[in-house]
């Protein structure tokens, strides 16, 4: 088991909310490892969680740590690193 | 009568039968379970399952917005942080109905005390759980109610779930007694033009097929209304919807004065729709956005290219461009990152971009740069002007750079009492009206508890906007408004009268004031204007222009 860890800073303009956060908590489930997302010091939650997500309460220009662990983790953390640096909220 | 404030969301006014959204099941009790640990956590989880899919296959009828918003539910139906929590609380000889309330509570108190944006997500979250909850006692969701004709849909706040599938043809306004401009409802009712006020406490004593009258213009229901009230509702929302369906004809008073309506813009993107509204170009294109999500300025390349996409929108039209407006409610760390006890008085707009004249420099090449490679008629302005000497140096800057109309916003007073030797340097001014009033009455515009004096309504504000037209004409300048006051149908009545120019606005304010302005004369606007300027304050100025405009239109 490989655990790797990133930290990144997230490009969505209104944040890790709403629809960012639910692609994201999407992406972590669809990985199928486990995966955790905390934010400064704070308590990581699962990353899969839409509610734990949501309830970190990060704003653009935050960073949170992704913690994957897994054979793969390198690749999916690449993914969740893309999605979070993305400014979904861009019209 | 009796009136119901709230929050309006758009212009528009309805009227109808109230039809009032089921009441939420009543919280179950916490009784012990009969059933085992094992047995209690099963159906919790076909529940959530039923619901997450129900709540999915919802979203793909609605479509857009709503359907992501109602996958976000169906994902926190099947939270696994959620699923633990309900776990802990079977095993410990809960019931599955009583499990799932407590569960969800927990989150939802969670995001309730973080407020605002989070806070409003607390409503999508108890709606997910009285979907739970309804399908463990066999119940029907609650929802939408049918009473079998039009209604006023009457609600403590809508979940995305509800709003979703609204028949628009049913559906004739929404009040809610809960939630904000930001509230679920709020969002879908722009989205879908809905006529909506939000945040409506009083409306929770409305009963089922009584009839009111909800005007999001004033923010109002009005119960038990007169005869004549009804009609009146029934005229306005007659002219609005003749207004919608009328020909892009562009800006004019009946007597034919042109008043060439313009678009407020934030990003290039947002060319088509204001075109597609009958937009006659630009009357403020901000340019934050290419400078607000950077840690650093951004190129001349990148920026000619943004300006180039703009221009190339509006072909042989007036697109007026403001610099960088950094300061205040907008901060820059790369432009200006002191600490400022009053930001608003700090320095900011023009100011700021003073003292990093280079960031100016090259916002001015790009811009150049653009209007060589487009067919637009480029107008540039700075924002925050205060005196006659940096109006001069804009100018002048400005100039050197190939910049054919170079003018200024004015936004502070003295800028305004100054406006007769400002204009014989600028080209133009533009009124942003917004920071205008926050200025003249001493009040913070981001500030709720001066909120009652931020209304452009107010006579002192539409002495300084005359005094800034009078500047215009004594010097045959143009001077047009970009602020929010333009969107106000009648108020842009008065703006013309007062000697406005040009009016600017969000592009969905148009067609309104398109209709409104072609109900007067020249000699009408003058009329109404007189009647608002000689008022004490905002209110008084408001109901004197309509009773001044009753008889003209």
């Amino acid at each position: 088991m490989t655990e790797v860890t990133r930290t990144i800073r997230i490009g969505s303009s209104n944040g890790l909310h709403a629809r960012p956060a639910k692609l994201f908590a999407q992406a972590a489930k669809d990985a199928g490892i486990p995966i955790t997302v905390s934010k400064g010091a704070g308590a990581p939650v699962n990353a899969a969680s839409i509610l734990g997500v949501i309830s970190l309460g990060a704003e653009k220009g935050d960073y949170v740590t992704v913690t994957a662990d897994g054979d793969n983790a390198d690749v999916v953390l690449d993914a969740l690193a893309e999605l979070l640096t993305t400014d979904h909220d861009e019209n | 009568m009796t009136e119901l404030r709230g929050v309006g969301i758009g212009l528009g006014v309805a009227q109808g039968p109230v039809a009032r959204m089921a009441e939420p099941l009543p919280a179950p009790t916490d009784t012990p379970s009969t059933l085992t640990a094992e047995a209690e956590l099963a159906r919790v989880r076909e529940a959530v399952a039923a619901v997450a899919r129900e709540l999915e296959e919802r979203g793909e009828k609605a479509g857009g917005l709503a359907r992501e918003v109602l996958e976000a539910q169906a994902m926190m139906a099947e939270d696994p942080s959620l699923d633990e929590e309900v776990a802990a609380r079977t095993s410990a000889g809960k019931t599955a109905e009583f499990a799932v309330y407590d569960a969800f509570a927990s989150f939802r108190d969670t995001l309730a005390a973080m407020g605002g944006y989070l806070g409003e997500r607390a409503a999508d979250l108890d709606d997910v759980a009285q979907r739970v909850i309804a399908r463990l006692r066999g119940l029907p969701a609650p929802g939408v109610p049918d009473p079998g004709h039009p209604f006023v849909l009457v609600a403590k706040d809508l979940a995305p779930a509800d709003t979703a599938l609204l028949d628009l043809d049913k559906v004739l306004a929404l009040v809610t007694t809960d939630g904000g401009p930001t509230s679920h409802t709020a969002i879908l009712a722009r989205e879908k033009s809905i006529v909506a006020v939000v945040g409506a406490a009083a409306a929770r004593d409305l009963v089922d097929g009584e009839t009111v009258i909800v005007d999001a213009a004033k923010g109002v229901v009005t119960s038990q209304p007169t005869d004549d009230e009804l009609t009146q509702a029934q005229h306005r929302a007659d002219a609005r919807a003749t207004a919608a369906s009328a020909p892009l004809t562009p800006g004019a008073l009946r007597d034919g004065t042109a008043v060439p309506l313009l678009a407020n813009l934030g990003k290039p993107g947002g060319a088509a729709q204001a075109v597609e509204l009958g937009a006659e170009g630009v009357g403020l294109f901000r340019t934050e956005f290419l400078f607000l999500s950077a840690t650093q300025a951004p190129t001349v390349e990148e920026q000619t290219k943004a300006y180039t996409e703009l221009l190339s929108a509006f072909p042989g039209k007036k697109v007026v461009v403001r610099a960088l407006d950094a300061g205040a409610d907008k901060p820059l760390a790369f432009l200006n990152d002191a600490h400022e006890d009053n930001p608003a008085l700090g320095l900011r707009g023009l100011r700021a971009l003073r003292a990093s004249e280079d960031i100016l420099r090259e916002q001015l090449t790009a811009l150049a740069n653009a209007d060589k490679a487009t067919e637009a008629d480029l107008w540039v302005m700075a924002p925050m002007v205060s005196n006659v000497e940096e109006t001069a140096y804009f100018v002048g800057l400005a100039k050197e750079y190939g910049i054919k109309t170079a003018g200024v916003m004015v936004e502070v007073p003295s800028a305004a009492l100054m406006a007769r030797r400002i204009l014989e340097i600028a080209d133009f001014a533009s009124i942003g009206t917004n920071d205008l009033t926050q200025y003249t009455m001493a009040a913070d515009r981001l500030l709720g508890s001066v909120a009652s004096f931020q209304d452009p309504w107010h006579p002192a504000v539409l002495q300084l906007i005359k005094a800034t037209a009078d500047g215009g004409k004594a010097n045959g300048k143009p001077v047009g408004i970009c602020g929010e006051a333009a969107a106000d149908p009648l108020l842009a009545v008065v703006l013309v009268g007062l000697g406005a120019t040009s009016l600017s606005m969000a592009p969905t304010a148009l067609a309104d004031v398109r209709a409104s302005l072609l109900q007067y004369d020249l000699a009408d606007a003058r009329r109404i204007a007189e009647a608002a300027l000689a008022a004490d304050d905002a209110a008084s100025a408001r109901a004197a222009a309509q009773s001044a405009a009753d008889p003209a239109a």
